[in-house]
C-alpha cells in the first residue's frame, strides 16, 4: 500500500486496555442468547453445560469417567467458548473505542436556527437534537456544526479532523462540489448558512458510529451462506457422534469386551470435529474487515458493500487525481511561424494571470521559469479579464486594445472564424500533434492572430501502471473516465496501462457506461464527488463518495472515503477480497484439522472394546485420556493462535484465481492437516510432564 | 496384485473412456430440442406418444411443478409394483404359482425399485412371477433410471438457463430418456448378453438329474422349531440325498440389460450377477460392468456439452476416476492378498497359472479376483448394486471399499443421472470453499452460489449421511434389528452398516449375512430408500430453480476455473473428506477393527 492514512483515532489492535475489556466481555458473552446466534458455538455451549453436569455427577461419586478427566475436559470446553468470545470482543473493542471517540465529537449544541435561508434572518436558539431536514441554521467561526447539511450561503474554513483525522482545515462554500458539511465538525473562520439534510439519529456521524460499533452489522449474504455450510458440517458431526453411542454399546455386546464410550469422550469428540475454529472467528473476521475499512478511512454503509467490493469486475476511475497527478501542467510553448517564443510566453502569461485554475497557474510558472517573465499586477481599468465560460470555452484578458485569448483547439478555431480569420494550418497541426501525444494543446491568440500553442501535460502517477497490471491479474478491468477528447484520452490510457477509457465523459455517458457493463452482469465500482456523479454513484454496485464531495454524492454512494483519495477504490477492492479469503482459508483449515483429531480420539475412545484400533494412534499419545484431552486443548488453543490472523486478514496477493487457490490450499489445507498432528503431540507430551496424562 | 489384475482394470477403463464421448454426444442430441439426427428419426414416435398422453411438449415447468410431476409419477409406479406383487397369484405368466408377497416385503420392493435402489429382500426365482418381474420390476428399472436423468437435465438447465423460472418439461425428459437412450441401449446389451447364454424364455422351471448326488444332513425340528434331542441328549439328524436340481428359467436377459444400464441392480435371480444364467462368461461380466458405467460416464460428457464447455464434463469425470481408480485397485489388492488368518497354514493363496490365488471365498471361479473385485467397486461406485460375488465374504478392507463408496453418497459415477447431480451438489460446496479462498463470491458455471444454493447442496449431502448413521443406530439398538445379524463382533456391525448404507444411498447391493426380510428391516430400509432418493432430488430441483432464475456472470481472470487439475483435486478432496469424516467412527467399529484384529 503506497498511500498512508491517518486512522481516525489511532486505536491499536492490542492495547492493554482493549484486551482487558475484551476479556471481561468474553464472560458477558457467555449468555445463551448471545451464543444461540452462532450455531457452531451454541453446540459447544450445550456441550460445556453437559460436561459440567457430568462433572458434578462425578463429584457425587457416580461419575461415568474419572472426575479429574471430566473436570479438565469441561475446563477446556469453557475455554473454547471464552476464546471465541474473546476474538469477537477484541474485534468489536477496536470499533467501540473509535465509536466512543466519535461520540465525543457529537455533543448536543445549541444551533442558531434561521427563519429563512439568509444570514440576517431571525434566529431562534434550538438544540441540535431538535433540528429536522429542511431547517436552516447559521454557523459562525468557533461554532460546531449542529448536523449534516448543505451550505446555502457563505464560505468558511472548517476543521473536519473529528471525522477524517485530517487536521488541515478545508473550505466549505455554497454551490459547487464543496458544499457538504458534516455534523460534529467546527467552523474556524467566517460563517455559513446551512440547510440541514438529516434528522437526528440519521446523520453521517450516527451512521459512522453505528458502523464502527457493529450495532447495525447484519450478517452479509456470504456470511449467511458460510454459516449454512458450517451448520451442515456441525449437524453431520453431531449425528456421527450421537450415533456413536449406540454403535459403541452394540460393539461392546458383539465383541464381548470393554465399556461403551462415555458421554464425556463423545462430547470431546464432537467439539473437536465441528468447525469451531472458523465458527469462533467468523464474526471477528467480519468485524475486522469493516474495521480495516475504517482504518483506511473509508466508511461503508453496510458489510454487504464491503463484500461486494471483493466481487468487482470493472473499476471506473476518474483520470484526474486517480491516474494522473491532480492537474495538467504547462510544459512547453510552441510559437506559430514568425512568432517569437518569448512573445508567446508573455502573452500566455498575461492571459493566465487571472486564471486561478492549476493549469492557469502552471502557465504563469512556466513563463517565469523559462523566460524570467515575472508576474505582473495589472492595473485595474487597463486590464479586463475575460473569464472562462461554458459558451466560449476560452478565457483571457483585454489590455487596452490587446485582446489575448487562450482556449481549446475547436473553440479557438470557431472564435477566429467568427472574427473573419482562420487558424494557420501549421498551428493546427502542432496542436493535433500535442493531442496525439496525450497532452492538451491550448491555443493563444492576440486579436485575430494565433500566436502559438501551450502544451499542457498530464503527469501519470508513479506506480499506477503496476497497480493496474495487478488489477488485470486479479481479473479486474480498469476503465479511465475523462472529459478529454478521445485522442488525448487514448494516449494517457496507454501510458497508464488502463484497459479502456471513456473520453469526453458526461454524467449521462458515465451512467450509460455503468448500465452497459451491468447489463453484461458485471459488477462496477466507481468513485465520485460531484452532484452530477450522484446518478452514476447510485447505479454503481460499489460507489465510493469523496468526503469532500456533495451531500448528494455521499448519499448516493455506499461508502465514503474520508481522505477523499480516489485511488482508495483499489484498496477497497482488496479489503473486500481479503475478508472472503480469510473466511475461506480458516474454514479449510478448520475442516482439515479434523483428520488429526480423529487419529487422536478414535483409538482412545474404543481402546477397551477393540484394542487393535490402537494401531491408528500414529501420534503415539500416552494414554486414551491424554489423547482426548490433548485434542480438546489443541482445539481451544488454535482459536487464540489464529485471532491475529482473523483480525489482520490473510495477506492478499494479486494473483490469478488458480494460483491464489493453489497457494491458500497448500497453506491452509495441507497446513491444516499437518499442524494439529504436531500440536496435539506436543500438548500430550506436556500433559505427561505435568502428570496429567 | 498380479499384472493380469491390472490389465483387466486398464482394459475396462480404456474401453469405457473410448465410449464416453460417442455415448455422451449421442445423449446430448437425444435430450436436445433442436432438430438433429436423433429426433429426426424418432420424432414422429415421440410426438405420437405426447398426443397419446395429452402432453404439451413445448410447455415449460417451474421447479415445483417439475418436482410434483416427478413425485406423483413415481408414486404411481410404486403403487403399481406393490399391487402387482400382491395379486400376482391371480395373474398370468406365473408358471411356478408363486403366492402374493407379504405387505411389508411388497412395500419394500416397490420403494426399492421406484427409488432406483433395487434392494432385494426377496429371491427373484422363488417369489416373483414372470409378469411381476417384467411388468413391475423391469418397467420400474426403466422409469426410475429415466427419472434420474430427468432430474439431472433440470439441474443442468438451472446452470444453462438465464433469468427464467422454468427448468424444462418432466414428461418430455422422461420420454426422451426412455425412448432414445434406455430402450435402444438395453436392446443392444440384451442381445450381447443372450449371445453369452443369459436365458430369455417363459418356461416353467426345469428339473434336471444331478450328475453327482449330494447328501445333506440336517437337524430335525419339532413343530415349535426346537431341535429334537435323542435319549443321550444329542440332536436328532436326518439325511437327505439330493438327486435332482431345479433350474430357474425366465425372461432374464431383457431385464438384466436395463438392471445394469439403469444402475438398478435388482437381479432376476437371487444370486444376481453371480448366477450363471444371469452372467455366464467373463465377457458377459465385462459387458455388465461396462453397462453400469456407460450412462453415468457418458452423462458427464453430455453435461459438458449442454453447459457449452466440454472441459467441465471431463473435469467431473476425472474427479470420479481420481477416487475410483485407487479404490478399485485397493479392493483388488486386498482380495488378492488373501486371508491373513490362513497365513502360515498349509493353504496356498498365491496366484499362479492354475489358480487366481487370494481370497476366493464367495467368488465365482469363472471371474476370479480382479473381475470380482472390480465388479464390487463398479457396482458400489455407481449406485447399481448388482453383485457377482458375495460381499460378505470379501476381506475386511476389500469390503470396506464398496461400503465406503456407497457412503460417499453415490457420486462416483453414481446412479444414472442421480450420481451426476449428487456430484454437482458436492461441486457447489467445493466451489463455495474455493471461491472464498480466491476472494470472490463463489460462482459455478457462471451462476453465483449463494445462501439458497448452499442450503440445498448441504441438504443433498446431508440427507444420505444422516439416514445412514441414524438408521444404523436404530438397527443396532432394537432387538428386531439385531436379530437379523448373522455374525458376532465387528463383522456383524459391518453387515448392519452395509445394509443401511446401501439403502440410504440407493445402491441396493447386499453385504449378505443379514436376514433382511423381516417387517423391521423392510420398513426401516424402505423409509431410507424413499427419503434419500426423493428428498435429494427435490433439493436439487429447488437448487435448479433458483439457479435458473439467476443471471449469468461472465468469467474473468478472477473467476476460479473449474476444469483444472487443481479444482479436480479439490472436488475429490471434498467428497472424500466429507465421506471420511462422517463415517470414520462407524467404519472403525466395523471393517477397520476387523482388519486390524485380523493382521495381529
Amino acid at each position: 500500500m503506497t498511500t498512508t492514512h491517518t486512522p481516525v483515532h489511532g486505536v491499536r489492535s492490542f492495547d492493554r486496555e482493549l484486551i482487558l475489556k475484551a476479556i471481561a466481555d468474553s464472560f458477558l458473552k457467555l449468555s445463551p442468547k448471545q451464543q444461540f446466534r452462532n450455531p457452531v458455538m451454541f453446540v459447544v455451549f450445550v456441550c460445556s453445560v453437559l460436561t459440567t453436569l457430568l462433572w458434578v455427577q462425578a463429584l457425587t461419586g457416580h461419575g461415568e469417567a474419572p472426575t479429574g478427566f471430566i473436570f479438565w475436559v469441561t475446563v477446556w470446553l469453557w475455554f473454547t467458548l471464552l476464546f471465541a468470545n474473546f476474538a469477537e470482543a477484541l474485534a468489536e473493542g477496536r470499533g467501540k473505542a473509535q465509536a466512543a471517540a466519535l461520540r465525543g465529537s457529537r455533543r448536543d449544541v445549541v444551533a442558531k436556527r434561521l427563519a429563512a435561508p439568509y444570514k440576517d434572518a431571525a434566529i431562534t436558539y434550538t438544540p441540535s437534537s431538535e433540528l429536522r431536514v429542511g431547517h436552516h441554521v447559521l454557523v459562525e467561526a468557533g461554532e460546531q456544526m449542529p448536523g449534516d447539511g448543505e451550505v446555502v450561503v457563505g464560505a468558511a474554513s472548517v476543521d473536519e479532523s473529528a471525522i477524517t483525522g485530517e487536521s488541515a482545515p478545508v473550505i466549505r462554500e455554497s454551490g459547487g462540489d464543496r458544499s457538504a458539511v458534516t455534523g460534529g465538525t467546527r467552523v474556524l473562520s467566517d460563517w455559513l448558512v446551512v440547510r440541514i439534510t438529516s434528522n437526528p439519529g440519521e446523520s453521517f456521524l450516527d451512521r459512522m458510529i453505528a458502523m464502527v460499533e457493529g450495532a447495525s452489522r447484519r450478517k452479509t449474504p456470504n456470511e449467511i451462506a458460510l454459516t449454512i455450510l458450517l451448520a451442515k458440517f456441525t449437524l453431520i458431526f453431531l449425528l456421527a457422534c450421537a450415533t456413536l453411542l449406540p454403535y459403541s454399546i452394540y460393539s461392546v455386546q458383539a465383541a464381548g469386551a470393554g465399556n461403551p464410550i462415555t458421554l464425556t469422550v463423545l462430547v470431546a469428540l464432537l467439539v473437536c470435529l465441528i468447525p469451531t475454529t472458523i465458527g469462533a472467528l467468523l464474526s471477528a473476521i467480519g468485524i475486522a474487515g469493516m474495521d480495516r475499512m475504517i482504518r483506511a478511512n473509508v466508511i461503508a454503509t453496510s458489510g454487504r458493500a464491503v463484500e461486494a467490493a471483493g466481487d468487482v469486475d470493472v473499476l471506473l476511475l476518474d483520470k484526474t487525481g486517480t491516474i494522473t497527478l491532480g492537474n495538467r501542467q504547462a510544459v512547453a510553448f510552441m510559437p506559430a511561424p514568425g512568432v517569437d517564443e518569448h512573445a508567446l510566453a508573455d502573452a500566455a502569461q498575461l492571459a493566465s494571470l487571472a486564471d486561478e485554475t492549476p493549469e492557469g497557474r502552471s502557465v504563469v510558472v512556466l513563463a517565469k521559469e523559462r523566460f524570467g517573465i515575472r508576474e505582473r499586477q495589472l492595473e485595474e481599468g487597463h486590464a479586463e479579464f475575460v473569464p472562462f465560460t461554458a459558451q466560449t470555452r476560452m478565457s483571457g484578458v483585454n489590455i487596452g486594445t490587446r485582446q489575448i485569448r487562450k482556449g481549446a483547439l475547436d473553440a479557438v478555431e470557431r472564435y477566429l472564424e467568427s472574427n473573419g480569420s482562420h487558424l494557420p494550418p501549421l498551428v493546427k497541426r502542432m496542436a493535433e500533434d500535442i493531442a496525439r501525444r496525450g497532452a492538451t494543446p491550448l491555443i493563444v491568440t492576440e486579436g485575430v492572430a494565433a500566436l502559438g500553442v501551450i502544451e499542457l501535460k498530464d503527469i501519470v502517477k508513479g506506480g499506477i501502471r503496476e497497480r493496474f497490471a495487478e488489477m488485470r491479474r486479479m481479473g479486474i478491468k480498469t476503465i479511465m473516465i475523462t472529459g478529454d477528447n478521445p485522442l488525448t484520452a487514448a494516449a494517457i490510457a496507454a501510458e497508464a496501462g488502463v484497459d479502456d477509457f471513456l473520453a469526453e465523459a458526461t454524467p449521462e455517458a458515465k451512467l450509460k457506461l455503468i448500465r452497459k457493463i451491468q447489463a453484461e452482469n458485471r459488477l462496477v465500482a466507481m468513485c465520485g464527488d460531484g452532484t452530477n456523479d450522484a446518478p452514476a454513484l447510485a447505479q454503481a454496485d460499489v460507489a465510493v463518495a469523496m468526503n469532500t464531495g456533495t451531500q448528494a454524492a455521499k448519499e448516493a454512494g455506499n461508502m465514503v472515503d474520508l481522505d477523499s483519495n480516489p485511488t482508495k477504490l483499489i484498496e477497497v477492492v482488496e479489503i473486500g477480497k481479503q475478508m472472503l479469503i480469510t473466511r475461506g482459508s480458516l474454514t479449510t483449515f478448520s475442516i482439515a484439522n479434523d483428520v488429526a483429531k480423529y487419529f487422536a480420539i478414535i483409538p482412545a475412545a474404543f481402546a477397551t472394546t477393540y484394542p487393535a484400533l490402537n494401531a491408528l494412534n500414529v501420534m503415539k499419545l500416552a494414554t486414551p485420556q491424554s489423547a482426548i484431552l490433548s485434542a480438546v486443548i489443541f482445539n481451544a488453543l488454535i482459536i487464540i493462535f489464529l485471532i491475529p490472523l482473523a483480525l489482520k486478514g490473510v495477506k492478499y496477493r494479486a494473483l490469478g484465481a488458480g494460483a491464489l487457490l493453489r497457494r491458500n490450499l497448500l497453506v491452509y489445507g495441507l497446513g491444516g492437516i499437518v499442524v494439529p498432528f504436531i500440536g496435539i503431540k506436543l500438548i500430550d507430551m506436556l500433559l505427561v510432564l505435568c502428570g496429567l496424562a | 496384485m498380479t499384472t493380469f489384475d491390472i490389465f483387466q482394470v486398464v482394459l475396462f477403463l480404456g474401453v469405457l473412456l473410448v465410449l464416453v464421448k460417442p455415448v455422451g454426444a449421442y445423449m446430448a442430441m437425444a435430450f436436445s430440442d433442436t432438430p438433429n439426427g436423433v429426433n429426426r428419426v424418432g420424432g414422429k414416435l415421440e410426438r405420437g406418444l405426447y398426443r397419446l398422453a395429452g402432453v404439451r411438449s413445448d410447455e415449460q415447468m417451474g421447479w415445483r411443478r417439475y418436482a410434483i410431476a416427478m413425485l406423483v409419477f413415481n408414486m404411481l409406479g410404486l403403487f403399481a409394483v406393490y399391487a402387482l406383487q400382491r395379486v400376482q397369484q391371480w395373474l398370468p405368466l406365473n408358471p411356478q404359482h408363486f403366492d402374493a408377497l407379504s405387505p411389508d416385503l411388497a412395500m419394500n420392493t416397490a420403494i426399492s425399485f421406484a427409488s432406483n435402489t433395487n434392494w432385494q429382500a426377496y429371491g427373484g426365482e422363488s417369489a416373483m412371477s414372470y409378469l411381476t418381474q417384467m411388468l413391475g420390476l423391469a418397467v420400474q428399472n426403466f422409469l426410475s433410471a429415466a427419472t434420474g436423468i430427468a432430474v439431472l437435465l433440470a439441474v443442468v438447465r438451472g446452470f444453462t438457463r438465464r433469468s427464467t423460472d422454468s427448468v424444462g418439461n418432466f414428461w418430455v425428459d422422461m420420454t426422451r430418456s426412455t425412448l432414445y437412450v434406455l430402450l435402444p441401449f438395453s436392446l443392444v446389451i440384451a442381445l450381447l448378453l443372450s449371445s453369452q447364454g443369459v436365458v430369455q424364455n417363459f418356461k416353467a422351471y426345469v428339473d434336471v438329474p444331478l450328475v453327482q448326488h449330494t447328501t445333506a444332513v440336517e437337524t430335525v425340528k419339532d413343530a415349535a422349531g426346537n431341535t429334537v434331542k435323542d435319549a443321550s441328549g444329542k440332536d436328532v439328524t436326518k439325511q437327505t440325498t439330493v438327486t435332482t436340481q431345479t433350474l430357474p428359467m425366465g425372461p432374464a436377459a431383457s431385464q438384466i440389460a436395463i438392471k445394469q444400464l439403469g444402475t438398478n441392480g435388482g437381479g432376476f435371480f437371487n444370486a444376481n450377477s453371480a448366477h450363471p444364467y444371469e452372467n455366464p462368461t467373463p465377457f458377459s461380466n465385462f459387458i455388465e460392468m461396462l453397462a453400469i458405467f456407460l450412462i453415468p460416464g457418458g452423462l458427464c460428457y453430455t453435461f459438458g456439452s449442454m453447459v457449452g464447455d466440454r472441459r467441465q464434463g471431463w473435469a467431473i469425470l476425472a474427479t470420479m476416476l481420481l477416487i475410483f481408480i485407487p479404490l478399485a485397485l485397493g479392493a483388488i489388492a486386498a482380495e488378492q492378498a488373501g486371508n491373513p488368518a490362513l497365513h502360515g497354514l498349509a493353504v496356498d493363496q498365491q496366484a499362479s497359472a492354475l489358480q487366481a490365488g487370494g481370497n476366493m471365498e464367495g467368488k465365482e471361479t469363472r471371474f476370479g479376483i480382479a473381475a470380482s473385485g472390480l465388479f464390487a467397486t463398479v457396482t458400489t461406485a455407481a449406485s447399481c448394486g448388482a453383485v457377482n460375488a458375495m460381499h460378505d465374504s470379501l476381506t475386511p478392507l476389500g469390503g470396506l471399499v464398496p461400503m465406503w463408496l456407497m457412503q460417499l453418497g453415490e457420486v462416483i459415477f453414481g446412479g444414472v443421472g442421480s450420481g451426476l447431480y449428487g456430484m454437482l451438489a458436492f461441486a457447489v460446496v467445493a466451489v463455495f470453499i474455493a471461491g472464498l479462498m480466491v476472494g470472490r463470491t463463489p460462482e459455478y458455471l457462471g451462476k453465483k452460489i449463494e445462501a439458497h444454493e448452499m442450503k440445498m447442496a448441504s441438504l443433498a449431502v446431508l440427507v444420505p449421511c444422516a439416514l445412514v448413521v441414524i438408521c444404523t443406530a436404530i438397527a443396532v439398538m432394537t432387538p428386531a434389528g439385531v436379530a437379523g445379524v448373522a455374525n458376532p463382533g465387528a463383522h456383524g456391525f459391518s453387515e448392519v452398516l452395509y445394509a443401511v448404507s446401501s439403502a440410504a444411498n440407493n445402491n441396493g447391493s447386499a453385504f449378505g449375512g443379514l436376514s433382511a426380510n423381516t417387517p423391521f428391516w423392510n420398513v426401516l430400509l424402505g423409509v431410507c430408500m424413499y427419503l434419500s432418493r426423493f428428498l435429494l432430488a427435490i433439493a436439487m430441483l429447488a437448487m435448479a430453480g433458483s439457479l435458473a432464475a439467476k443471471r449469468h456472470v461472465p468469467p474473468s481472470a478472477g473467476t476460479l476455473p473449474t476444469h483444472t487439475p487443481l479444482f479436480i483435486t479439490l472436488l475429490a478432496c471434498v467428497v472424500v473428506v466429507v465421506g471420511a469424516l462422517t463415517f470414520l467412527p462407524a467404519l472403525a467399529l466395523g471393517p477397520i477393527a476387523e482388519f486390524l484384529m485380523s493382521v495381529r
